[in-house]
């Protein structure tokens, strides 16, 4: 490990300055191109597009649930995803911290049950299944 | 440079850092996309732009001069705030996950590091949050312009990123278990040594995990084979339908920055990142500079064939079906992960 002659804190520092200077080029180019262009409106023009008729109603409908359903479990699984990672740092000192050289393997491996148990379960219930009829879905 | 603190010092360096990372970031897009034209044309046995300047190379700076002067539209159905908010998380967010990629290698100027803008322990966190992020350009997108093409496209493009999310991410566990760290550097670290043969992809094993988080990252930038989101046959252009001028531009600008992104993690994560492929075959570079760019020709020459992957991909492979492409996700890739990490955790856990 090279020596640093800073304290570590400071290199959150440039990500900082890259979010900004990021943000700040996106606005800039949003901002450049409304005073570039010409702007020649008419009613039709700024109508949603619909292959050229006039728009049926409006885009806030239903749509179907298992989008929902795909966020929720999105949400579950990113979540025992995260938990991992910990794991997976530290894993290679595992052995010397717990004194046992399977223990790591075996703790991560009850909990990946536990994953695969509720992936099973999903599966299953056919929340995954994006082509059959469905009618209690 | 003695009047200065170290504060100043490191604030200068960084700046300096961002500005030609970036310049240099938002050219790479601008040529990647006209990269794409032309391998795609020539794969296509036709040209690809070729009449902008010589072989077409001012091609991507006359679109974006005709971007700039095209009408800025705004629907009247649109959700104002959010419909111009959405271009702009979109493009930010693309080009921030490049400030934690280590380039090079380590170089030091004033003990501050060259080659890397941010050198922090969580990097590859800060990879997977960013990138996370970019999902809310893409929903707030479809939703304020009010349009069902676009609406279909965004929802479509959302359930499909955050499902492969999933792969890609258990995808890394296998080589933050090989390298310990969080930290790009130190995962590129522990690739080094014998060249090709310790790279995660052949000598650390992981060539299961390259292939889940290659599939996985083509969903997440939302490219062929996994381009329904704008599937043109279906959706006009999913969710940037309602988009003009350079607010359109900004959603290619983003997809083209994240597959750069997306290079770069491949690059780090399993080809080695800036080391050389042939290890301690090639002599050491006795002069400072060829020993600064000799690792950066490296880490240019692994993205770019990275790139060139994904744009061969594209011109070869045809569009998923959209229940396939969703079982594919869950189905698949997801329990190949999971065993994955257990392979890779328990030889770990055997050779100790």
């Amino acid at each position: 490990m090279a020596m640093h002659n800073y304290p570590y804190i400071w290199n959150y520092l440039p990500l900082v300055l890259q979010i900004l200077v990021a943000l700040g080029l996106a606005c800039g180019m949003v901002g450049a191109s409304f005073f570039i262009g010409k702007h020649k409106n008419s009613r039709t023009k700024a109508g949603a597009y619909e292959c050229g008729m006039d728009p049926v109603g409006d885009a806030r409908g239903r749509f179907s649930v298992r989008f929902y359903m795909v966020a929720m479990l999105f949400i579950l699984f990113d979540v025992e995803a995260v938990f991992m990672l910990p794991w997976a740092v530290i894993f290679r000192r595992l052995p010397q911290i717990t004194g046992s050289k399977m223990f790591g393997f075996y703790e991560m491996l009850v909990y990946l049950g536990f994953v695969a148990v509720g992936l099973f379960y999903v599966w299953k219930k056919g929340i995954l299944d994006w082509s059959a009829e469905k009618g209690d879905l | 440079m003695s009047h200065l603190t170290d504060f100043q010092i490191f604030l200068i360096l960084s700046i300096l850092k961002i500005a030609v990372v970036l310049v240099i970031t938002l050219t790479a897009v601008a040529y990647t996309v006209l990269l794409e034209r032309k391998l795609l044309g020539r794969m296509q046995n036709r040209w690809g732009p070729s009449r902008v300047g010589p072989f077409g190379l001012l091609q991507p700076l006359a679109d974006g001069i005709k971007l700039f002067l095209k009408e800025d539209l705004m629907p009247m159905a649109s959700e104002r705030p959010l419909f111009i908010l959405a271009p702009i998380i979109a493009l930010s967010c693309a080009l921030i996950s490049v400030a934690v990629v280590p380039f090079g290698a380590v170089t030091r100027i004033a003990g501050v590091d060259m080659f890397d803008i941010s050198d922090i322990n969580i990097g590859l966190l800060v990879i997977l949050g960013i990138t996370s992020i970019g999902v809310y350009g893409i929903a707030l997108s479809g939703w304020s312009s009010n349009n069902k093409f676009a609406l279909l496209g965004s929802l479509r493009a959302t359930s499909q990123v955050i499902s492969y999310e999933l792969a890609l991410g258990l995808s890394l566990v296998g080589v933050v278990l090989r390298a310990g760290s969080l930290r790009l550097r130190d995962i590129v670290d522990s690739q080094a040594g014998h060249g090709l043969f310790s790279w995660n992809l052949i000598g650390g094993g992981q060539i299961i995990a390259f292939f889940i988080y290659l599939m996985a990252a083509y969903a997440e930038t939302n490219r062929a084979p996994f381009d329904l989101p704008e599937a043109e046959s279906e959706l006009v252009a999913g969710y940037h339908t309602e988009y003009s001028s350079m607010k359109f531009a900004m959603f290619f600008m983003a997809e083209y920055a994240n597959m750069i992104t997306v290079a770069c993690v491949a690059t780090l994560l399993f080809l080695g990142g800036a080391s050389s492929p042939f290890g301690n075959l090639l002599p050491t570079p006795t002069s400072p500079i060829i020993a600064a760019i000799l690792p950066i020709f490296w880490f240019v020459l692994k993205v770019f064939s990275f790139l060139c992957l994904y744009i061969w991909v594209r011109a070869t492979v045809p569009r998923f079906r959209y229940d396939q492409l969703m079982s594919f996700g869950w189905k698949f890739l997801l329990p190949v992960a999971i065993l994955n990490i257990i392979a890779t955790s328990l030889v770990l856990a055997l050779r100790g």
